[in-house]
């Protein structure tokens, strides 16, 4: 793992004593709200509709066990004793209070963590594939390049004023875990004819108002140009894109707008001219920050014990069929610890689940673990003969929920629950589906099914790549929550589309539940999932599911 | 016809983030049956200024629509009737003393 360097160290402590310094003087009056919240947002800092709200930054996803116990540390000094983590890789604290925020920031400072651009009008945190170095079709770790980019969007000095907030994802294989066509940038390290390896990079992707997907910008960008080649896409943003009109800000909407052709043009002038400025560096810090994520050294060992567990003990052979995915090293396994269980909110750990989880990374899983979109924790690299003792701890701690892709794993944003710009609640919705579908033990019966939740048409719960997306707003004051179908947010990346009139707060489950019930009846057969047989059968089927008065209206 | 101008003015406390509404002392309460209900346009434009000059004490400060009840004014709509409890997922918030 990436380790900071003193120039790291000074630069995060500087930033607290200056956020300190900056809280002192809105506390004592000197600084008034307006001029106060753009600092406190540059730091994380949220003010929401209960308490303030500070999101941490958790690069790429990706904590050792010193980080992730320090989080539990955070949330039983400054909060209510858990964290929430989000869809894009990082942990929000819900209940701090404004003076203790420079202290929670030096104590993240004390684990190589802050809270720097996870607000604010600037490159984002930079999230990657969650089994980054460890799936088994990777064709290199993303999580050095990753870095790469953290450090040079760091505190960036042309971009801390972008038209819009901008975020990149990053992934090492075809397959897409990280959503990277729904990103500003999104980057997929590839292979060329010659088998060099370099990336391709998509721009303009996103969700939220007006949902698309990216478009390729290049097939192949060589591991020297990329810092230059982002620089000048950023750069070309960052000059043509919309100042008036914040809806219209971001860059898939200067691509659209502009064109790509306008774009390529301006984007291979200004690469030209400041590809030279980089010097190599650049690739200098990569072969270093490279060298810090060698693969750690895995351990030969049989799995006889494993495969003897599995037959003896059917919840823990559950719990691998769901719970595990292939990782690159003989005898290993990734783990996903489900943090969805039944009922309970998505994302939320408790400090004492936050420990188990770092106790279990230090012992067995060589001092690793990541957070997913998905809102999900993973060990990535578990020997199999560990797992049955890791299953045991995850089960006394509440972890073991046997469910990662199914129904019940569902995405679903903070919504108006927590956030000031949420038109509706959003983890009622998931609770109560989860609640319902594990009363119906149908879940597994269901098989593969993402449903994503959104409180406002921002789309942080990526409501518009759930297979079933839920979206909740404000219809004349009360909240109302529309579905949309066939979304997908993997390589085959497609925006839902919208099923028709929404759904009261009461009528959302029984619809949610309908539509499943409906689908094991439509399927050509159990292996067909939900989303293969809506593109088989298209929408009709499943609106008049949806809308059995319509349906039979139409059929009179 | 158009729904008559019924409203408190709300903030949050500047150090623990509360929800906080303005009383007709010129005092903020955590509770918003002690708020000042304002029905008139012009005499709110004066209060919200008022409120507004407490930057030391409290954060984003705006009007909202109220209702009057025996209780004294309560939320019309459902966020504002959030912030008079907390979130749903937990007892936090006012909801938890």
């Amino acid at each position: 793992m990436y380790v900071y360097n003193d120039f790291d160290e000074a630069f995060v402590r500087t930033r607290v004593a200056q956020f300190r310094a900056q809280v002192e003087r809105r506390i004592d009056g000197s600084l008034t709200e307006d001029e106060f919240k753009p600092l406190r947002l540059m730091n994380g800092l949220y003010l929401q509709l209960h308490a303030y709200m500070l999101r941490v930054a958790v690069p790429y996803g990706t904590l050792n066990s010193a980080q992730m116990n320090k989080l539990a540390y955070l949330a039983d000094t400054y909060d209510k004793g858990y964290g929430h983590f989000t869809t894009r890789q990082n942990i929000q604290y819900n209940w701090p209070e404004l003076r203790d925020v420079p202290d929670m920031l030096s104590d993240l400072a004390d684990v190589g963590m802050h809270a720097i651009q996870t607000s604010g009008n600037t490159i984002r945190n930079v999230t990657a594939d969650h089994f980054a170095g460890a799936a088994k079709d990777e064709i290199e770790d993303p999580r050095p390049v990753a870095e790469l980019l953290r450090q040079w969007s760091t505190d960036h000095p042309e971009f801390q004023g972008l038209p819009r907030k901008f975020k990149i994802a990053v992934t090492g294989c075809e397959a897409d875990r990280a959503v990277i066509r729904a990103h500003d940038i999104g980057i997929q390290i590839v292979r060329n004819a010659a088998g060099e390896i370099g990336y391709k990079v998509i721009v303009g992707g996103g969700l939220g108002r007006t949902p698309m997907i990216g478009k390729v910008l290049s097939d192949f960008v060589s591991k020297a140009d990329l810092l230059p080649y982002c620089e000048a896409i950023v750069s070309v943003y960052n000059l043509l894109g919309r100042r008036d009109n914040k809806y219209k800000a971001r860059i898939k909407i200067t691509l659209h707008e502009n064109g790509i052709d306008k774009i390529q043009d301006l984007l291979n002038a200004l690469f030209e001219q400041i590809q030279s400025l980089f010097g190599g560096f650049d690739q200098q810090l990569l072969a270093e920050i490279e060298h810090s994520f060698a693969p750690p050294a895995f351990k030969v060992k049989s799995t006889d014990g494993y495969d003897a567990a599995r037959l003896a003990n059917p919840a823990f052979r559950s719990w691998t069929d769901t719970n595990l995915s292939d990782h690159r090293a003989d005898g290993y396994a990734i783990v996903s610890i489900s943090i969805k269980k039944h009922g309970a909110t998505p994302g939320d750990a408790t400090s004492a689940q936050m420990r188990v989880m770092a106790d279990l990374a230090a012992k067995y899983g060589h001092d690793e673990l990541r957070i997913s979109h998905e809102q999900n924790v993973i060990l990535p690299h578990v020997h199999k003969s560990d797992l049955l003792a890791i299953y045991t701890a995850l089960r006394a701690a509440d972890l073991a929920t046997a469910n990662i892709g199914l129904i019940s794993d569902i995405i679903a944003c903070p919504g108006m629950d927590y956030c000031a710009l949420a038109t509706a609640r959003s983890i009622p919705v998931a609770q109560e589906i989860a609640t319902r579908f594990d009363e119906l033990k149908l879940e597994h019966e269901v098989g593969p099914l993402k449903i994503k939740i959104s409180g406002c048409i921002n789309a942080c719960g990526h409501h518009h790549v759930g297979h079933i997306g839920i979206l909740g707003l404000d219809r004349a004051g009360v909240e109302n929550y529309q579905i949309t179908l066939g979304g997908d947010g993997t390589e085959t990346t497609t925006i839902g589309e919208r099923a028709g009139p929404g759904f009261g707060a009461d009528e959302i489950v029984p619809a949610v539940e309908r539509l499943v019930l409906g689908y094991l009846d439509l399927r050509m057969s159990p292996s067909e999932t939900f989303l293969q047989a809506y593109r088989r059968l298209g929408a009709a089927p499943f609106k008049d599911i949806l809308y059995p008065e319509k349906a039979a209206q139409n059929a009179a | 016809m158009a729904r008559p101008f019924v409203k408190v003015i709300t903030a949050n406390a500047l150090l623990e983030g509360d929800a906080i509404w303005f009383t007709q002392n010129g005092t903020w309460s955590r509770n918003i049956a002690d708020a000042e209900v304002l029905t008139d346009e012009a005499h709110a434009d004066i209060r919200i200024l008022e409120a507004q000059a407490d930057q030391s004490a409290i954060a984003g400060v705006y009007l909202a629509d109220a209702k009057v009840t025996d209780a004294g004014p309560a939320p019309v709509h459902f966020r504002e009737a959030f912030r008079t409890r907390g979130p749903s997922n937990y007892s936090h918030g006012k909801q938890e003393a």
